[in-house]
């Protein structure tokens, strides 16, 4: 048939066209492949070569409200947007505290009962009350926003919308109109003020209540007057502060406010460099208070407004978050001083530049470690922390046990910071307990015995990668009270050996335990053997390895260890009541001064009677009575004397067994500029440099796609399509066969 | 039929009070009110007149099921459990605890879930049925038994295992696309395609077997042998023949999971940070946010009887003699 003849010319040279077509694509694919890089890269195309850093976030932040934030994951982003009048030197150690909004560093006055002002060096117990005095910087503006928008009038844009204004609207960036003002000292009283607010629900507002004067009544009166505060939509109207005086929060002048504190507290200092004390302008206040606003999912927790060097434009945190130069931002200077060695690292390389040098910094949510890591290798990351899983792709140790980067991280460029973190993780001994706890010689004995026994210089080793050192006392490194050298080990647990600290025998706590009257473990009046139990929370593999570990510390000296575990709800329940015997847990601290870890072990601070945070429930008169003189001084000889006995007694009693402070690594980019680990400041971004040629350079390099084993693949698919095709005829045609023969 | 999905909805009333007293027991069995207020508060500093106000800010103050200080019907209405359920049923989902509206949160985050789960279902779905014909076609060769053989080694490995391999494979040794990460719009979608390969992998080894089986079943019957009888090609009898009257058991399986697919997987989102809903529900169950996992234990029951009711109606489309009534 010419028809089928036809189709049988033409179809080898058709097909002989496609292939070649084909054979073409291909080529240019390959060819063009070669060019190509980044086909992996997360951000999109436009941002190339940008002024931006890339960094992850794991875990949504629950609150970007200063007055309710309190945790480092959410400090990491208010922290370069909200301004406390205080700040921390970015490079020097010990940290030190300087003015940020403020022009100076507050003038405290102290007070008598009489109200009659003492001199500053006048006794603690004189004192009945101080004033922190604090002048802010004039002309400071606050990040563009709708609350602050004016119409043609002068008046407020949106302070009072209407339903159908709000129709359209479903995040900030659909305000059309933005505005700003200045920061004026009535800013921080309004915030101030927020800490007694009911709906806010402040972390630090039974802290402040035995501080701040008058805010325990102010809370009350607040509950009141938002009782009585009308609703609209199901939401409580605005509630505004300013017509309700607080006695400790005033605002002498346009830029100048005062703080009155209960007796003298000198860490309050600290306190005022911490989001909690930054300023909040009562437009933005009223302007999230709106109706419509809530269910809109348009609040202050959400979108913050505040006069640092950057502001949150895109707040999406189930995909990322951007921080964005703010364009009124007051200006500061990168510092020319620092600690010894910054000029050879490089850290004053920028001394006395403008801050910020990044224009934008990209935080996108990264849950599970191992594609965070690898993004980071391919430079998609500038930073990285080492997770359990890549520790040893990264990290090696000296024979003098040292830690260095392996070579391939070397090669990259990739540099290694690392800084012993201002936190304790210990094991606490239930001082109520009858077994472990109270201040007889058999209990002490019994948690020194234990205290030797727990090998922690090993747990470093094998649980936190040799990332901690083991702890002699209660001060962590780097905060004033920590002691280094032969005199400040623990002599109960460790000796001088050699230039260091060797954790005694396990004989001697043998020995101990036999004094305590526990020979070889068991109770010398009853013969049987001595339970220890612990409560801990998580069952997954890792802790499972620690709870091995652990029943064979506790057997090197023959007790029986009892794991209880538990989630942490019911964790959190035995320590309030006190039924848990043997626990470990950790601090972090708030700010650097030795009160912030001493308080830990005060009696009027235990958990159980009093419900603070003294979760051993250790009470020593001496150790307290000290505490309350040294918790008022300044940081000094006499102090750093008081801390000491105050140490020695604790190490004494062992109410817990010191255990480790743990020790932060990150890593970064060689294009990653004055990056020096800073564990006390939270706007520490604006200090950041990177090198984006770089950095794009090496992305270039080190992002080449593989085409290749999916062209081989797919032409092994296409292959194998060949010999199903045949078989599909041969059946065809011996069905055809079989049905003609039968 | 109209009557039939009005009966089907009432019916769905009892289930889904019955599901939303369980999804409360279970919740409140291991987390108290406190429990949350905790959770919510932080660890440091906490006292208990902040938990007391926590609580009473959400509504957590009340008594969970039985208002003993309550007269008349409020024992039972004023209580948690009423509170914080009887607004479900209008899908208003109210605030989660940190204050967030539940259902604006659930409108932005469908979408990423869909944008994987349908690619995965639709072209799984295909690719699926494709090798279950093949394999039906090749019965009792070598094809088969190593193709079964296949499909039992595919079955057996974890999903995670194809997330984590495909990852290392895709994204980090052949640098093709992103190894996680999302965007929204067109460049959303190489961030796409290692998900839903891994999707659509992860379930040819179950998704092959079923239907082969389903095929191998329809492949004996009369029919068949009438139509090979009648000379039509084999691939005109599997295609036409024996796919169509196979409808109605691959229907019951896939037509139940459509309204599912908003759901997201609570697996693949969290290890490529999809921003979906799988990946809020675990959010909410780790933070302990009851109003965020009552709102979805919820949705996804309500989704389920939809399904059920969808494969019910679409009964009728692919089997003439099926009448809903």
């Amino acid at each position: 048939m010419p028809g089928y003849q036809s189709d049988a010319k033409h179809l080898p040279i058709r097909n002989l066209n496609r292939c070649a077509w084909f054979g073409l694509w291909l080529a240019g694919l390959i060819l063009t492949g070669c060019d190509m890089s980044e086909w992996n890269n997360p951000y999109p195309a436009a941002q190339r070569g940008k002024n931006i850093l890339y960094a992850s976030f794991e875990e949504r932040p629950k609150h970007l409200d200063p007055v309710r934030s309190y945790s480092s994951n959410e400090y990491a982003f208010i922290g370069q947007i909200y301004e406390p009048p205080l700040q921390y030197h970015y490079l020097k150690r010990p940290y030190e505290l300087m003015p940020l909004t403020a022009t100076a560093m507050p003038e405290v006055r102290y007070y008598d009962a009489a109200g009659q002002q003492l001199p500053a060096n006048a006794a603690a117990d004189l004192i009945a009350s101080s004033e922190y005095v604090i002048h802010i910087k004039p002309g400071i503006l606050y990040q563009p926003h709708p609350a602050f928008a004016r119409d043609a009038n002068g008046n407020y844009r949106y302070l009072d919308l209407k339903p159908a204004e709000l129709a359209g609207i479903r995040s900030l960036a659909d305000f059309p109109a933005t505005g700003t003002r200045e920061l004026v000292a009535a800013d921080y009283v309004y915030q101030i003020k927020r800490l007694a607010h009911p709906r806010l629900n402040s972390p630090i507002q039974g802290l402040m209540n035995d501080y701040i004067t008058g805010l325990a009544a102010y809370a009350k009166m607040l509950s009141a007057a938002d009782e009585a505060q009308p609703e609209l939509e199901g939401f409580k109207t605005w509630l505004d502060l300013r017509t309700l005086p607080l006695e400790g929060a005033e605002v002498i002048d346009r830029y100048t406010y005062r703080v009155r504190i209960k007796g003298k507290y000198p860490q309050f200092m600290y306190w005022l460099a911490m989001p909690f004390f930054a300023p909040m302008p009562w437009e933005a206040a009223r302007f999230y208070a709106q109706p419509g606003m809530q269910t809109r999912n348009i609040t202050l927790d959400w979108y913050p407004v505040g006069t640092g060097a950057y502001m949150l434009t895109v707040n999406n945190p189930n995909y990322q978050m951007v921080l964005t130069r703010n364009p009124n931002f007051h200006g500061m200077v990168y510092p020319s001083q620092g600690e010894q060695g910054d000029v050879a690292a490089g850290l004053l390389a920028d001394a006395g530049k403008p801050l910020p040098f990044i224009d934008q910094a990209i935080y996108r949510l990264e849950k599970e470690s191992i594609p965070y890591w690898n993004k980071f290798l391919q430079g998609y990351y500038d930073t990285s922390g080492i997770s359990a899983d890549s520790f040893d792709q990264a990290i090696q140790f000296s024979p003098k046990g040292e830690a260095a980067l392996t070579p391939v991280m070397r090669q990259k460029g990739i540099e290694l910071l690392t800084a012993v973190q201002s936190s304790t993780f210990y094991m606490g001994f239930n001082m109520l307990d009858p077994v472990v706890g109270g201040n007889s010689m058999r209990a002490r004995l019994l948690r020194r015995a234990i205290s030797i026994a727990v090998d922690y210089e090993d747990y470093i080793s094998i649980f936190a990668n040799g990332r901690g050192v083991s702890a002699q006392g209660i001060v962590p490194p780097g905060i004033f009270g920590h002691g280094e050298g032969k005199a400040a080990i623990n002599p109960f647990v460790y000796d001088w050996v050699n230039g260091r600290p060797q954790r005694k025998a396990v004989a001697v706590a043998k020995q101990l335990l036999a004094q305590a009257g526990y020979p070889n473990g068991r109770n010398r009046k009853t013969g049987k053997p001595l339970l220890i139990k612990l409560d801990v929370t998580g069952g997954g593999p890792e802790d499972k390895a620690r709870f091995d570990w652990l029943r064979k510390q506790f057997r090197k000296i023959d007790l029986e260890l009892v794991i209880r575990n538990t989630d942490y709800n019911r964790f959190q329940e035995k320590m309030r009541t006190g039924n848990a015997q043997v626990f470990m847990w950790g601090w972090n601290a708030d700010y650097p001064d030795p009160e912030n870890f001493m308080f830990l072990l005060y009696g009027p601070n235990g958990k159980v009677k009093h419900g603070g945070e003294n979760a051993a429930n250790y009470s020593n008169a001496e150790f307290d009575r000290l505490f309350d003189k040294m918790k008022n001084m300044e940081n000094s000889p006499a102090r750093y004397a008081i801390i000491l006995q105050m140490t020695d007694i604790a190490r004494r009693d062992a109410p817990w067994l010191w255990g480790m402070h743990p020790k932060q690594f990150v890593l970064t980019h060689s294009w990653y500029k004055n990056a020096k680990p800073n564990l006390m400041a939270h706007n520490t971004l604006m200090y950041k440099r990177i090198d984006p040629q770089l950095r794009e350079q090496k992305r270039r390099e080190w992002n080449r796609p593989v085409i290749w084993p999916v062209v081989v693949l797919s032409l092994v698919v296409l292959l194998s399509i060949i010999p199903g095709v045949i078989v599909y005829r041969r059946k065809e045609h011996q069905a055809a066969r079989h049905t003609a023969s039968s | 039929m109209f009557a039939y999905i009005i009966r089907r909805v009432l019916y769905a009333i009892p289930i889904l009070i019955g599901v939303n007293l369980l999804t409360f027991a279970l919740f409140f069995v291991v987390n108290s009110p406190e429990d949350m207020a905790r959770m919510h508060l932080g660890e440091k500093r906490v006292t208990e007149q902040a938990i007391e106000k926590w609580k009473q800010n959400r509504g957590y103050d009340k008594p969970l099921l039985y208002n003993v200080q309550a007269e008349g019907v409020q024992v039972l209405t004023d209580t948690i459990f009423f509170t914080k359920s009887v607004r479900l049923f209008v899908l208003d989902f109210g605030s989660a605890d940190d204050g967030r509206n539940i259902g604006q949160d659930i409108l932005q985050r469908m979408w990423p879930s869909l944008a994987i789960a349908i690619p995965v279902f639709i072209v799984g779905l295909l690719v699926n049925i494709t090798f279950a014909l093949l394999l039906a076609f090749f019965r009792a060769t070598y094809i088969d038994i190593w193709g079964v053989i296949g499909c039992v080694i595919l079955m057996s490995i974890s999903t995670l295992f194809y997330i984590i391999g495909g990852q290392y494979l895709i994204g980090k040794t052949l640098q093709l696309v992103p190894i996680s990460g999302y965007d929204f719009g067109l460049n959303s979608f190489k961030f796409l395609v290692l998900p839903v390969l891994v999707g659509i992998i992860g379930g040819i080894g179950a998704g092959t077997r079923w239907y082969r089986t389903i095929f191998l079943e329809e492949i004996n019957r009369d029919y068949v042998r009438t139509a090979r009888a009648k000379g039509l090609s084999e691939l005109r009898v599997l295609f036409r023949h024996v796919l169509k009257n196979a409808m109605i058991p691959i229907l019951t399986g896939a037509v139940v999971v459509i309204p599912l697919l908003f759901m997201g997987s609570l697996l693949t989102e969290s290890f490529f940070a999809i921003p979906g809903l799988g990946a809020y529900t675990i959010e909410a169950i780790q933070a302990q946010d009851f109003a965020i996992v009552r709102a979805m234990v919820f949705l996804g029951s309500v989704m389920y009887i939809v399904g059920l009711v969808l494969t019910d109606i679409s009964y009728t489309l692919v089997d003439p003699r099926i009448r809903l009534n």
